[in-house]
């Protein structure tokens, strides 16, 4: 059995961030990393962050991912198991993974639980046909691999996935035939919506996909428009003949972990699902069991860097780790988190986080 | 083209019909219909279709879909082999 001090579940912005907070207070640090390389949705992420300079604005997001990478293979207190899956938490405190196949045992002092979030899908008919994706799927084909879905797509939902994704699918000369989305407005930020708009593509609010159709592959889909109440509107239908529909119709928070470490839990739909209850510094009711990231709630990559940076400096923390140096840390790191947060943008987190720690409310 | 289907899990190929009518039999939870007709026990467990079950439940039942009941989760998060349990620790 491994031991180790703080243990690290995911190894995407908000778990490499966390690790090496840990380890700059002095932390013996291990990353848990599902996939053959650290970096999470950052590897594939090409287009430049927003935000201020400590937030790495301006650079590309597979560029901020090298950059987190670096800093962990640089410090002597981290470690990172890559083609490791976490697989359980058990009441003993042991966590079980399959490690280059093997099945291994860890005995942590404290967790980080740092999943992140897993792509959405709806219901239409015909909704398992060859040429239906996320859009995420989309996003590693095109820009991890160097393979295009097709030649003209339908893209659903105007958040800043359907956006950015879609402006890189035009990027690499595929055509967009219209972006739909069921909201009345359109979720994303104007500045990526105005790009596309510019260069011709329709994006059609308050319209759905009443089905896909083709014979071994999509060929093409139906839209129609929703009137106030989300029903649709007969006689508005429109067929578009696309071979790939691509679905980014939300994330959500990838929480069994949590759930089988009898974490409390709670449905926010502010924070895109069911996530575990916890307190300003990110520890959840399972003492030393901490969140960062996606898995507390779906915000963007920003803010889940800042909430793994607290999660690690809390954990070191409470290991006797950065006495002097770490409650002016974790007050820095709030204070960021209240900057990314105080925009539009983070009003819907805001309100998700408020409801989350208002402890009258029923939980499941 | 073969008659037109809405996938809910598509791990186990289970249609929103198939859904709808065990939840009108009577079947109340995600864990219920889970033991009868395995939505959510295939390679991503129930990721994709565990909260679109819960839409139907909530849609029938007139719930908030924050009010459906989740499933036991139990280690492990994913299928593992058995041969990877034989040869660990």
């Amino acid at each position: 059995m491994k031991e180790i001090e703080v243990l690290i579940i995911g190894g995407g912005p908000a778990g490499l961030s966390a690790a090496s907070a840990a380890a700059n207070l002095g932390a013996s640090v291990l990353v848990l990393e599902r996939d053959e390389l650290p970096g999470g949705q950052l590897v594939k992420q090409t287009h430049k962050f927003f935000g201020s300079k400590k937030q790495y604005a301006g650079d590309r997001g597979f560029q901020i991912g090298n950059l987190l990478i670096e800093q962990c293979k640089t410090s002597a207190k981290v470690e990172v198991w890559t083609n490791t899956t976490a697989l359980g938490i058990y009441e003993d405190g042991v966590v079980t993974a399959e490690s280059q196949d093997e099945h291994v045992k860890i005995k942590p002092k404290k967790i980080i639980v740092a999943t992140g979030a897993s792509e959405k899908m709806i219901v239409f008919p015909n909704n398992d046909l060859p040429g239906i994706y996320g859009a995420g799927a989309v996003q590693t084909l095109m820009n991890v691999h160097g393979i295009v879905p097709g030649q003209r797509v339908l893209m659903i939902g105007a958040g800043n996935i359907g956006l950015i994704v879609s402006y890189q699918l035009m990027q690499a000369g595929v055509e967009i035939a219209a972006i739909i989305e069921a909201a009345p407005a359109i979720g994303g930020y104007l500045v990526h919506a105005s790009k596309i708009r510019r260069a011709g593509v329709p994006i059609l609010t308050s319209h759905t996909i009443t089905e896909a159709y083709g014979q071994e592959s999509v060929e093409g889909a139906v839209i129609c428009k929703l009137d106030e109440n989300w029903q649709p509107i007969q006689g508005t239908e429109q067929d578009l003949k696309v071979d790939v529909i691509c679905l980014a119709v939300g994330l959500s928070p990838l929480t069994e972990l949590c759930f089988q470490a009898d974490c409390r839990m709670k449905y926010v739909p502010e924070l895109s699902g069911h996530v575990p209850i916890r307190d300003e510094y990110l520890e959840t009711t399972r003492p030393g069991l901490y969140v960062a990231g996606d898995v507390s709630g779906v915000e963007e990559a920003s803010s889940a860097m800042v909430e793994g940076r607290l999660a690690g400096i809390s954990a070191a923390y409470s290991l006797g780790y950065g006495l002097e140096a770490a409650p002016k840390l974790q007050e820095e790191a709030l204070a960021e988190l209240n900057e990314l947060r105080s925009g539009p943008a983070g009003h819907k987190t805001m309100k998700g986080i408020m409801k989350l720690m208002d402890k009258g409310e029923v939980v499941c | 083209m073969q008659s037109k289907e809405t996938i809910v899990c598509r791990c186990e190929d289970i249609t929103l019909d198939e859904i709808k009518t065990l939840i009108e039999q009577g079947y109340r939870t995600i864990d219920e219909i889970k033991r009868v007709i395995r939505a959510g026990m295939g390679p991503c467990q129930g990721r994709t279709c565990r909260m679109l079950i819960a839409q139907e439940l909530a849609k029938y039942y007139k719930v908030p879909v924050g009010e459906v009941l989740m499933p036991t989760f139990r280690p492990t998060v994913k299928p593992v082999k058995l041969g990877t349990f034989a040869r660990g620790e």
